[in-house]
């Protein structure tokens, strides 16, 4: 079964690379699975999704990524794609003059072997088919990508390409932040459309709402870079309870253990 | 009229001998063809070289403007790949100064008077309307030896008219194609719109390589030989009249071209000029738009010497030049709005945009305004900028390889200015051509 895991891993800025931000990640994502992952603001979570997606704003100083089985940290960030990777940006490009269709054709260009061609025809009908789904209208195929879109309209184009693109791993980082009670069930009901042993996803959110959703198989709790605590769907109602200042008080609490033992 | 004697030319690939042998294979020509291509002639031997001192050549190379080696090729027909797959009206093809395919406007076109033919069929058979239009308005921006030069032995080149009322849609083209190590070519294009005509002209310049790869696809050639092409054209619009005038030059990696432009607009008549320079080792555009008539609305794209003068009340011009910088290419942009004592109520507007590809391309902006009426609007801006780096990630994040982003990326700088083309297959045509400057 394909597998995603993030091995003892540190990533800082590349201007940086002495002042780690994640700090010593580790965790396993197999296909079938959804993970979640909870933090407050600040604490390295988008830092660590784009790191596994290679941008180049970021180092990882030590630690690895491996997909299948293969280290993926050599991987230029368009190799890491179409070898099946997917990263829901938390604030997606907006990019003036390339178009939708443009946009998504030639990614989906990119996953074809070389010479052969895209069936125009049924790469509509497949497009047209997503975007009811997710109840963008037909319009948005000729508008540049993300150029003057809510939000919510952000978000739910990167579920469409998501869709479009059908990758094995998706790094979707707080997919419902901006989104109204309804924009937030049609991405939910996208992503658990996908769901299926054919994909992992790591679901990455700064409150539980987006969980009665999406319901995951794991939680885990990251603070300070790296993760520490896990569990399954209760820990997120837990943490919602009881706020991110009691990981703070535990953390403190079995530092201090550690530090008296 | 007494026939000036010709004076020499400091140039070896140039002489009087050669000139005089141009003239007389040309015999054929009206005299007052033959007298202006004889002043010119004379005047291009006058004129020194751009030289440091000089404003208008601020940051060229001039060494670069050495034509020591260049000749004027003997004439000679051979096949070459035909660059347009689109709709066309007619359309004419060189290879240097040769006609080498032509396809002529439907009987339909022909009936309602549109003319369409090379420069040298129309001096015969449309001399006087030639002439009326001929420099009419010559653009005084630096490069009047080069114009001269163009003058004295232009060959190549076309003519299209079309008369009051008449509209075309389909474009005209004419491709211009040069081949061989050290030639050099002189096209002159004259466009002539009547009250509210409207049609479009596409002028393809290309380097086709040397004649052992005769034959190979324009769209993946980089042709390496030294060039030399002075090109002008003289765009007219009357009252009401709706021209695009598209030039889209992929020249070799040596080629030294100069391109020369005037454009007028009568009152009311929209005139968009749209200028892809794609190639080139030294590519200098000079353009001078005159609104003559209140109302004109000028659009000029991508000129690297842009002048407009607004001589008339309420005229409008909009010029967003925009260039994308490749390797070592280098660009200057030296716009001048003047607007005349008379002209109140212009509004007038410059940008220079640079999109940087390399960190060894170079951009100079001197934006310029000379304003002699009191009750005007007039900007300018420039800005140079790199391909945005988010942007980028973007794309390759979702498995789009570097190339193929790149080229994503500058076809969208450059859709802002060729969405303002109605007709698709031009469109498809010039976002083709600026993709295979990215193929590997
Ligand atoms: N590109 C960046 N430039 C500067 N600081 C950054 C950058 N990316 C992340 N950081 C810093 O790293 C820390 C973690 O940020 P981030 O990964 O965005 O956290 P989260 O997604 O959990 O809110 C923050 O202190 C943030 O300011
Ligand atoms: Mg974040």
């Amino acid at each position: 079964m394909p597998s995603l895991e993030i091995r003892d891993l540190f990533v800082a800025l590349a201007a940086t690379p002495d002042k780690p931000i994640v700090k010593g990640l580790n965790l396993t994502i197999r296909t079938g699975e959804v993970h979640a992952i909870m933090g407050p603001n600040g604490t390295g979570k988008s830092t660590l999704s784009k790191a596994i997606a290679g941008h180049p704003d970021y180092v990882i100083t030590s630690g690895d990524v491996i997909l299948d089985g293969k280290s993926i940290l050599e991987m230029e960030p368009d190799e890491r794609a179409r070898a099946g990777l997917f990263l829901a940006f938390q604030y997606p490009s907006e990019i003036p003059g390339v178009s939708i269709a443009n946009f998504v054709r030639a990614a989906v260009q990119a996953r074809l072997a070389e010479g052969e061609e895209l069936d125009a025809t049924a790469y509509y009908k497949r497009l047209y088919a997503k975007m009811d789904l997710l109840k963008i209208d037909r319009k948005f195929t000729s508008r540049s990508v993300n150029e003057g879109f809510s939000g919510g309209e952000k978000k739910r184009c990167e579920i469409l390409q998501m869709a479009m693109l059908e990758p094995t791993f998706s790094l979707m980082d707080e997919t419902d932040s901006g989104l109204d009670i309804d924009a937030l069930r049609i991405v939910a009901e996208g992503v658990n459309l996908m769901r299926g042993d054919k994909l992992g996803v790591l679901l990455i959110t700064h409150y539980q709402r987006l969980l009665d959703y999406i319901v995951p198989d794991f939680v885990h709790v990251m603070y300070d870079g790296r993760i520490v605590k896990s569990g399954d769907k209760s820990l997120a109602l837990e943490l919602e309870a009881k706020g991110y200042d009691w990981v703070k008080q535990e953390l403190a609490a079995s530092s201090a253990a550690v530090a008296n033992a | 009229m007494s026939a000036p004697a010709l004076s020499s030319s400091p140039v070896e690939g140039f002489t009087s001998t050669r000139f005089a042998q141009h003239l007389s294979h040309r015999a054929y020509l009206p005299a007052w063809w033959l007298e202006a291509k004889k002043a010119a002639w004379n005047q291009f031997n006058a004129l020194p070289l751009p030289s440091r001192t000089d404003e208008n050549w601020r940051f060229s190379d001039l060494k670069g403007l050495d034509l020591s080696g260049f000749t004027v090729p003997e004439d000679h027909s051979r096949q070459i790949p035909n660059v347009s797959s689109f709709p066309e009206a007619a359309e004419i093809v060189f290879s240097n100064r040769q006609v080498v395919a032509r396809s002529h406007v439907s009987a339909d076109l022909a009936a309602k008077g549109v003319i369409f033919a090379p420069l040298d069929e129309a001096l015969r058979q449309h001399g006087d309307l030639v002439r009326t239009y001929f420099q009419k308005h010559p653009a005084n921006l630096g490069s009047e030896k080069f114009v001269a030069l163009n003058t004295a032995l232009t060959v190549a080149g076309g003519f299209l008219y079309v008369p009051a009322d008449v509209e075309v849609a389909l474009p005209f083209v004419i491709q211009h194609t040069l081949t061989g190590h050290n030639v050099s070519v002189f096209p002159h294009t004259i466009v002539v719109l009547g009250p509210r005509a409207k049609a479009t002209l596409v002028e393809f310049f290309v380097s086709g390589g040397s004649s052992s790869d005769a034959g190979r696809s324009l769209a993946n050639a980089a042709p390496t030989e030294r060039q030399f092409v002075s090109g002008v054209n003289d765009l007219h619009a009357a009252e009401g009249a709706q021209l695009t005038y598209v030039g889209a030059q992929r020249w070799s990696r040596e080629t030294l071209a100069i391109q020369v432009n005037s454009i007028a607009a009568e009152r009311d008549a929209r005139v968009l000029s749209l200028n892809l320079h794609l190639g080139g080792r030294q590519a200098r555009h000079e353009s001078h738009s005159r609104l003559l008539g209140p109302g004109a609305d000028g659009d000029s794209e991508f000129d690297q010497r842009p002048l407009q003068t607004h001589v008339s009340p309420r005229t409008t011009s909009n010029l967003p030049y925009k260039n994308a910088l490749l390797d070592t290419a280098k660009t200057i942009f030296s716009g001048l709005i003047i607007v005349e004592p008379d002209a109140q109520k212009t509004d007038a507007y410059q940008k220079n945009r640079n999109l940087m590809l390399s960190d060894t391309a170079e951009a100079h902006s001197l934006p310029g305004l000379e304003i002699q009426a009191n009750d005007v609007k007039c900007s300018h801006g420039s800005t140079s900028a790199r391909i945005d780096g988010e942007q980028e990630f973007y794309l390759k994040a979702r498995g789009i390889n570097p190339t193929e982003a790149r080229r994503l990326l500058v076809s969208a700088f450059f859709e802002e200015v060729l969405n303002k083309l109605e007709n698709e297959d031009l469109h498809a045509a010039l976002t083709g051509l600026i993709a295979a400057q990215f193929k590997k």
